[in-house]
């Protein structure tokens, strides 16, 4: 049920963004959610795309440095205290959050959010017994 | 004023008759109570009776920074450690340092040497010295305290640091010579200049920079913002520590050489032949009364050249001009020695990173700034911008713990390094001095 994300080591210099764009804009891979987070010196650019394996060499290729890692897609109704229920059960169940972002696109009626938590397994049985879908990543690809 | 006027006038042909005099005793000591000389001697097919004259020390095997450290800590001292009074020590190439020792009597010519040295910068009996050099395993500030006090002036130990004190100390206790780093010297000034305390209004006359390489145009700076005359000593602590060369404040042009003590030479860093008067090389040094820890044609792997013109100071010793440069690639950090070696052995031991490493230095007011740029290696590349901060900091605790120098740690990507010809470039020194 779990979703792979790549990361992409970046230093702070100007057109560094953009390399890793028309990387992926040759290989025709498809972004379908991003993060950046930075400190003065680098960046980390975590990416989900629609073929992660592809991505991963055309950029390590290149000289990126390139992580795998993986990520939770969860199904967030998108209506006011949506977020704040999930976040509950994590801190309820004791499970760390060490990031998170959002999906571009919708699913139906919900939004998608993207969690980077430890205890994966744990923290996805206790979604679905709480009635929250979480969604794989074949199905997130083609949203 | 000239300290010791029999020793530093004396005609050239007497100098180098007590030159001969004391290499060939110096020889025959080292081959005898030092078994890294004797062997050296050996396999260059040699014993200490055939240096007949002077130009016969061509024949003598160098001595290198390696083999001060090969023979870590004491194997290269002459004399039983119960005569040795006194140890220092400056870094070596591997983190190991270089281990330096003094009888009773060298403490005794390092402090002549010195007292000499301060007089040719200007000081005398009755000065007050603020003594800026750092007092401990550096030779800095020691050797000049020893100095001092056999000259009969006044001296201050402040040592480093604490620079905000030390501006009071000169406002309050009216120093007339003030010695140190020529980069602290700027500092210092200003410093003085932030807490409203002009040089202007202070005592000094001279100030005696050394231990790090400086130019003419930081001199100009450094008598302009302290209102002094400035002028440069060298020393190394393999060598006895300041006081092997210094300028006379009446020419500033060239450091005079204490020749009865040592002989320079200057050889090609690459053949290794000498070469004449004039020509710029590597500085090797031949100490000629040092009992403790005598050395025998040693590499400085300073770049330089020697001056033998008469100088109007009256002095005969041949002059050494500014060190231009380094035959490898050591960096003077705040007035401590950094191989890049040693950065590399730290980056060696963190598996997180690639060995590719590159040192940028660069002066921030007036202060040395490292900073080491590292490409994080793939295998161990994570995405929390957490994880990889804990590593910088942990890199910049490694490189304190080992080099006693702060450093900024900087993850790069993969091959940002410059590789030219395949061999990175490893320092880029942006410091203008």
């Amino acid at each position: 049920m779990q979703v792979e994300q790549i990361s992409v080591f970046l230093e702070n210099k100007s057109g560094r963004l953009s390399e890793v764009t028309a990387i992926l804009t040759e290989s025709e891979v498809n972004i379908r959610a991003l993060a950046l987070a930075d400190t003065s010196d680098f960046g980390v650019l975590r990416l989900l795309v629609d073929d992660t394996e592809k991505a991963r060499q055309v950029l390590k290729n290149n000289g990126f440095t390139v992580g795998k890692t993986n990520v939770v897609a969860v199904e967030v109704p998108d209506k006011p205290g949506g977020l704040h229920r999930i976040l509950t059960l994590f801190y309820k169940a004791d499970i760390n959050v060490e990031y998170m972002y959002a999906f571009v696109r919708s699913s139906g009626d919900n939004a998608v959010m993207i969690f980077r938590i430890e205890k994966e397994d744990e923290a996805i049985d206790l979604l679905h017994k709480n009635g929250v879908n979480v969604i794989d990543g074949e199905r997130l690809y083609t949203i | 004023m000239i300290h010791d006027i029999e020793y530093e006038t004396m005609p050239r042909e007497a100098l180098e008759a007590i030159q001969l005099r004391r290499l060939q005793s110096t020889l025959a000591r080292v081959y005898s109570s030092v078994p890294f000389y004797k062997k050296a001697f050996e396999e260059a097919g040699i014993v200490p009776s055939d240096i007949k004259t002077l130009s016969d020390l061509k024949l003598v095997p160098f001595t290198t920074k390696t083999d001060l450290r090969d023979n870590y800590p004491f194997d290269m001292f002459a004399v039983p450690m119960d005569n040795v009074v006194r140890i220092h020590a400056s870094s070596g190439t591997t983190g190991k340092p270089t281990v330096v020792g003094y009888t009773a009597r060298d403490i005794g010519t390092w402090s002549n040497l010195m007292a000499r040295a301060l007089a040719a910068g200007g000081a005398g009996r009755g000065d007050i010295i603020h003594n800026a050099y750092g007092y401990g395993l550096f030779t800095g500030g020691l050797g000049v305290h020893y100095g001092a006090e056999r000259l009969g002036a006044s001296v201050i130990p402040v040592s480093g640091g604490n620079t905000k004190r030390q501006v009071v100390i000169m406002k309050d206790f009216g120093p007339t010579i003030i010695t140190c780093t020529p980069s602290y010297a700027l500092h210092l000034a200003e410093v003085a200049e932030d807490v409203g305390v002009s040089f202007d209004s202070l005592t000094f006359k001279f100030g005696i920079f050394g231990a790090e390489p400086w130019s003419e145009k930081m001199r100009e700076e450094i008598e302009r913002k302290l209102n002094l005359t400035a002028v440069d000593i060298y020393g190394l602590s393999e060598v006895m520590g300041p006081g092997v060369a210094i300028e006379c404040y009446e020419e500033k042009k060239g450091l005079h050489i204490f020749e009865d003590h040592f002989i320079p030479e200057i050889v090609d860093p690459k053949t290794l032949e000498p070469l004449p008067h004039g020509e710029t090389g590597e500085l090797v040094f031949t100490s000629l009364t040092k009992e403790a820890f005598p050395v025998i044609r040693y590499r400085t792997r300073d770049i330089t050249s020697l001056n033998p013109e008469p100088c109007s100071c009256g002095r005969t010793h041949l002059r050494m001009n500014r060190v231009t440069g380094r035959s490898d690639d050591m960096l003077i950090i705040r007035g401590v020695n950094v191989f890049p070696s040693q950065i590399e052995s730290v980056l060696m031991e963190t598996e997180e990173v690639e060995p590719h490493y590159q040192l940028v230095v660069d002066r921030k007011d007036n202060l040395d700034v490292l900073t080491v740029n590292v490409e994080v290696s793939e295998g161990s590349f994570t995405d929390e911008v957490r994880g990889l901060q804990v590593l910088e900091k942990r890199i910049t605790k490694n490189i304190k713990e080992l080099l006693g120098v702060s450093a900024k740690v900087k993850l790069v990507e993969p091959k940002a390094i410059d590789r030219s010809q395949g061999k990175a470039v490893r320092v880029v020194d942006n410091r203008e001095i």
